[in-house]
């Protein structure tokens, strides 16, 4: 690792400032970005720790919204989620192992977008706004690709609300060195429809299952998604599994994530 | 009841205090006042030419203190191979020269091209990143087959080719072979992988090289299974020291498996930077370092013939192997995949005609060498895998028809087509012993409960064979080892009657300090907590060929109980002059010296206490003091046998692989510490089951390291390891050595992939899904693809 400037501001104002220094890198749990470090594939300048900044942390729920301020770890929306959302508190909870749930941050996770993390088809499945310093972005507008977020250099995630549907689940099949998604499918079912998020499966990072969407909105069961297949083109090959294999995969999660949603 | 202590019992291990406590002492802990630290500069490219290396910037640097390339070691000599391995024509194999660092190429991603030395670990890195290194790539040879066709890229110049040795065993016996196979009633092949590992020994290797002016000694500390073995290879062959001026001490070492058996380049690089800079010298590997650094095992390529009678008898067997070398020749690579190999193609049947020809190739990858089992796995797995498929072929139950080609118990001692005799085995009673834990009559049950559940549910069957105790000197000196595979212990009784046993073998997690003391407690009679168990440091121990091949009680064990016995012969002499009784009469009994027929006794401590101040002592009959020596070479290997049972449940959406349970009844013949035993065999199996579900060292077509850390080399994780029937009552004692024990290091990681492969291929044939084989690890995408074409 690098020689680095440490920072903890505690207002997002500071933090913000901070951030527009010449190579400066915000660090949340920084369970991507310590090690990273440590391989000497990333020196920053300086570290912006966020989380210190006063009101980014904590699960809240009101009028069918759960709000997770963005530097709640995963282990703290796995216990306080769980009654108010079930499906991203189970989620979270299948994050990593125990250091990394007890340190890493859903803003981090968010920010960094890998394409076989967790938490981006939870915001895409479930039609998230991601609130930053600046704005808030529809989670439609949020991931933009592998490792590419809508976010600005200096763009801070202070909260994340999703919206809470009327039945959800995860299902993650794991990559089994690891044991991130290999395919993880996000189905939450809301009133005016049923949303599908896929994640390790494609080369452009989280997506939404757009024909299961509809299969599913006019009919909420996994018999209706018999038919469908996923096209395997712009799928991720690698070690684990083949573009066919992940495609496969995307059918019978979602299917999965049908049966089990409550 | 069981006992609570002396052999049979199983009294917790004594080195877990100081393990559990965080008070070990492993090498990284080793720090000495002044200490530089190198880092090592490593190859990025799998072949290349080195055309310029320019450090004048990297040494320029504050606190830099040298930059080491091959010309420091023009003086010094390569690293050296402990084995020559004869092939099938008469000609010796061919051995490149393998340098400390790269020399005008570069063979493998890992390849050392040159060392920082600094003030500090961060400054060593630093000046690597400064210092210019100009390398040519060269085309990758990555494919077995094509790097030994006509015209293939070379990975050493000065090779006539990749062709290590063309072994062929038993060379007479191959057109009888031939012959046989040819008029066959049925022959069942079988082509497959046996996938390449990395050990990832829990501590990573670790090397720290002192130098004392005054007197001219070098010290190396260093992570090693057999530091006397590194004595005599660093200094006898690269870097020209005397024993007498060098120490080696491998002290607490987390894991080995077989990596930290070789001597490696940073081992000898620590030494002789420690006297260039008149600088202790520490390098501490990374994990990430480990997978580019450390050998690797296994990676054959097999095809397998089995001939068989219209009885269903073996009458022949066929292999041909490729195995890799990697890009030079690690300590006892050459060794593997011919005698640790070839010699187990018999496993526990009668077959009376095998051939195995094994074709060892160069290419430009990690070396690779022993990893827990050592060519033994690579045999099991593919005579147990055809087995099975020949059972399929002709429809009969596959422990029948390994039942119907067993020896039988009373064939023993049993001379083998391949070389080596069995001692002792009874194989049908570990089957029947598996079968009953396991509950096999009752799996149609189990499936069917598995079926209604939507899966696949199949049950794996695997008897294996190994030889363990290495190994006659006499015998593999003929072979091609460069070394002899003896081993030494020093008994030292002090004069309060406390203990210190000095024993060649090296404890790295088998229990030695716990099971070693067990031993001689019960000899003597005395408690272990009196007797210390003292290992690793060759300035301690008089000589020791180390701990691997499942030798240490069988070996090192009866080195200690020759030396034991000479003790105890002493003592009675002495006890005998301290009661006026005849020798003959002296019986030792509880730590309690006593006459036969009459109540004179004396106590263990009495006597050692005469032993040092010999006041009323046979002076003109025997000396004062109580320590002897003692060398045993054993007679023959040792045979541990067992069968093991795998049970598994296919998810036929995915191809997930649940491993439901496992069994092992071994026979180890006699056991020490039953506790510590099983826990040897539930390491095994769980090394075993991760190379048969999830280990995989993955190189791309261009000599790239896929699978160059823990985010995609699947190691097994505790959760990943199902409930383990580990029985070793069917024991049939060792008939050469004192104590009639086996060995039980390995057995679990040369038993277990089989099993695990059989039990899937099971649970598709019952489904329907005539697949015949799936190349290990059978992952989930593996399984699946194999399902669906």
């Amino acid at each position: 690792m690098n020689n680095f400037e440490f920072v903890k501001p505690s207002t997002v104002e500071e933090a913000s400032a901070a951030l527009q220094s010449e190579g400066a890198q915000a660090l949340g749990g920084g369970q991507t970005l310590l090690p990273t470090m440590k391989q000497r594939l990333a020196s920053p300048e300086t570290l912006v720790s966020l989380t210190g900044v006063e009101g980014m942390v904590g699960v809240s729920a009101s009028d069918g919204t759960v709000t997770v301020g963005g530097t709640t770890t995963h282990a703290q929306v796995a216990a306080e989620a769980a009654s108010a959302y079930p499906a991203l508190a189970a989620l979270a909870g299948q994050i990593g192992d125990p250091a990394v749930r007890n340190r890493g941050t859903i803003g981090g996770s968010l920010a960094n977008n890998d394409p076989a993390a967790c938490y981006p088809s939870a915001a895409l499945g479930s039609g998230a706004s991601i609130s930053t310093n600046k704005r808030n972005i529809a989670a439609d507008d949020y991931f933009q690709g592998m490792f590419e977020t809508a976010l600005e250099e200096d763009e801070i995630i202070t909260s994340v609300s999703f919206p809470v549907p009327e039945a959800a689940s995860y299902q993650k099949f794991l990559q089994p060195a690891s044991r991130f998604a290999l395919t993880g499918v996000f189905v939450a079912k809301f009133p005016g429809g049923v949303r599908v998020a896929v994640t390790g499966a494609s080369n452009n990072g989280v997506f939404r299952w757009t024909e299961a969407e509809e299969a599913l909105s006019k009919e909420f069961r996994a018999d209706a998604l018999m038919d469908l297949r996923i096209n395997h083109l712009n799928m991720i090959s690698d070690l684990h599994g083949s573009q066919e294999y992940r495609a496969h995969l995307v059918g019978v999660m979602t299917r999965r994530a049908v049966e089990s949603a409550s | 009841m069981p006992k609570d202590s002396g052999i049979g019992a199983s009294p917790k291990r004594r080195e877990d205090v100081r393990f559990l406590t965080g008070t070990g002492n492993y090498t990284d802990d080793i720090n000495i006042h002044g200490q530089a630290y190198a880092w090592f500069i490593r190859s990025d490219a799998a072949h290349g030419k080195i055309n310029n290396i320019d450090a004048s910037a990297a040494e320029a640097m504050d606190g830099v203190l040298k930059v080491f390339t091959s010309a420091d070691f023009a003086e010094a000599g390569g690293m050296p191979c402990g084995w020559q391995v004869t092939d099938r024509h008469g000609e010796a194999m061919q051995e490149p020269k393998h340098p400390i660092l790269a020399e005008g190429k570069v063979r493998h991603v890992g390849d050392p091209i040159a060392v920082v030395v600094a003030d500090t670990p961060d400054l060593a890195r630093d000046a690597a990143e400064a210092v210019e290194i100009d390398i040519e790539e060269l085309e990758a040879v990555m494919d077995m087959k094509a790097a030994v066709a006509d015209g293939a890229t070379k990975v050493h110049d000065d090779l006539t080719s990749n062709l290590c040795y063309d072994w062929g065993f038993v060379e007479e016996n191959r057109e009888a072979v031939d012959e046989a196979i040819k008029s066959a009633a049925h022959v069942t092949t079988l082509e497959l992988v046996n996938n390449r590992l990395v050990a990832n020994p829990m501590e990573p290797r670790v090397a720290v090289g002192d130098y004392n002016r005054a007197n001219d000694e070098h010290t190396l500390y260093t992570t090693s299974q057999n530091p006397h073995v590194i004595r005599l290879l660093m200094g006898a062959f690269v870097l020209g020291i005397p024993e007498h001026k060098l120490r080696v001490v491998a002290p607490d070492v987390g894991g080995g498996f077989g990596a930290k058996i070789f001597h490696y380049a940073e081992e000898a690089f620590v030494t002789f930077a420690a006297k260039a800079l008149n600088r202790p010298v520490k390098w501490t590997c990374s994990r990430s370092e480990a997978f580019i650094s450390d050998a690797h095992g296994r990676d054959h390529v097999t095809k397998i013939e089995l001939a068989m009678d219209e009885n269903h008898k073996f009458t022949a067997i066929r292999t041909d192997t490729y195995a890799n070398m990697g890009a030079y020749l690690s300590t006892f690579a050459p060794s593997v995949p011919t005698w640790l190999h070839g010699t187990l193609m018999a496993g526990n049947y009668t077959t009376p005609l095998i051939y195995v020809n094994v074709k060892a190739v160069f290419t430009n990858t990690v070396p690779v060498d022993a990893y827990r089992g050592a060519g033994r796995p690579e045999a099991t797995f593919q005579l147990e895998r055809v087995i099975d498929k020949a059972a399929r072929e002709l429809d009969i139950d596959p422990v029948e028809l390994r039942r119907i080609n067993f020896i039988q118990p009373d064939q023993f001692p049993y001379d083998t087509p391949v070389a080596v005799s069995y001692d002792t085995g009874n194989y049908q009673a570990t089957m029947d012993k598996a079968l009953e834990i396991s509950g096999y009559a009752d799996f149609e049950a189990r499936r069917a409960e598995s079926e209604a559940r939507g899966k696949l549910r199949g049950i794996g069957v695997a008897h294996y064979i190994e030889a363990c105790g290495i190994a006659p000197s006499n015998l593999v000196g003929q072979l091609g080892a460069r070394a002899g595979l003896y081993e030494s212990a020093t008994v030292r009784v002090n004069a309060t009657g406390s203990i210190s046993v000095f024993t060649g073998s090296h404890s790295h997690g088998q229990g030695h300090e716990t099971t070693f003391a067990q031993v001689v407690a019960e000899m003597i009679g005395v408690d272990a907590s009196q007797i210390d168990i003292v290992h690793g440091d060759t300035s301690k121990v008089p000589m020791g060929m180390g701990t691997y091949g499942s030798r240490s009680i069988a070996v090192g064990g009866s080195a200690m109980v020759r030396a034991t016995e000479k003790i105890i012969n002493k003592a009675k002499k002495i006890a005998a002059h301290l009661m006026e009784a005849s020798e003959a009469d002296i019986e030792l009994k509880d730590g309690q010296f006593s006459v036969a027929g009459t109540d004179k006794s004396v106590a263990w401590g009495d006597v050692t206490l005469a032993a040092y101040v010999p006041h009323n002592y046979p002076l003109e009959e025997i000396e004062p003091g109580l320590e002897e020596s003692a060398f045993y070479d054993p007679a023959n290997f040792t045979y541990p046998s067992g069968a093991y049972i795998c049970e598994v449940e296919v998810d036929p959406e995915t191809g997930e692989v649940d491993m439901l349970g496992f069994t092992a009844a071994d026979d180890f013949g006699n056991v020490i510490n039953p506790m510590i035993v099983e826990g040897q065999v539930h390491g095994g199996l769980a090394q075993g089951i991760g190379q048969a579900m999830m280990e995989n060292c993955v190189y791309d077509e261009n000599g790239q390291l896929l699978s160059g850390s823990f985010m995609d080399y699947t190691m097994p994780r505790a959760d990943d390891m199902p409930m383990m029937n580990v029985d070793h009552s069917c024991q049939t004692p060792c008939t050469h050595n004192p104590l009639g024990v086996k060995g039980c290091g390995e057995a679990g990681a040369i038993g277990s992939p089989p099993a695990v492969v059989n039990a899937v291929i099971d649970a598709l044939h019952r489904a329907g899904n005539k697949v015949e084989h799936i190349d290990m690890p059978v992952s989930p995408a593996r399984v699946w693809k194999a399902m669906h074409g």
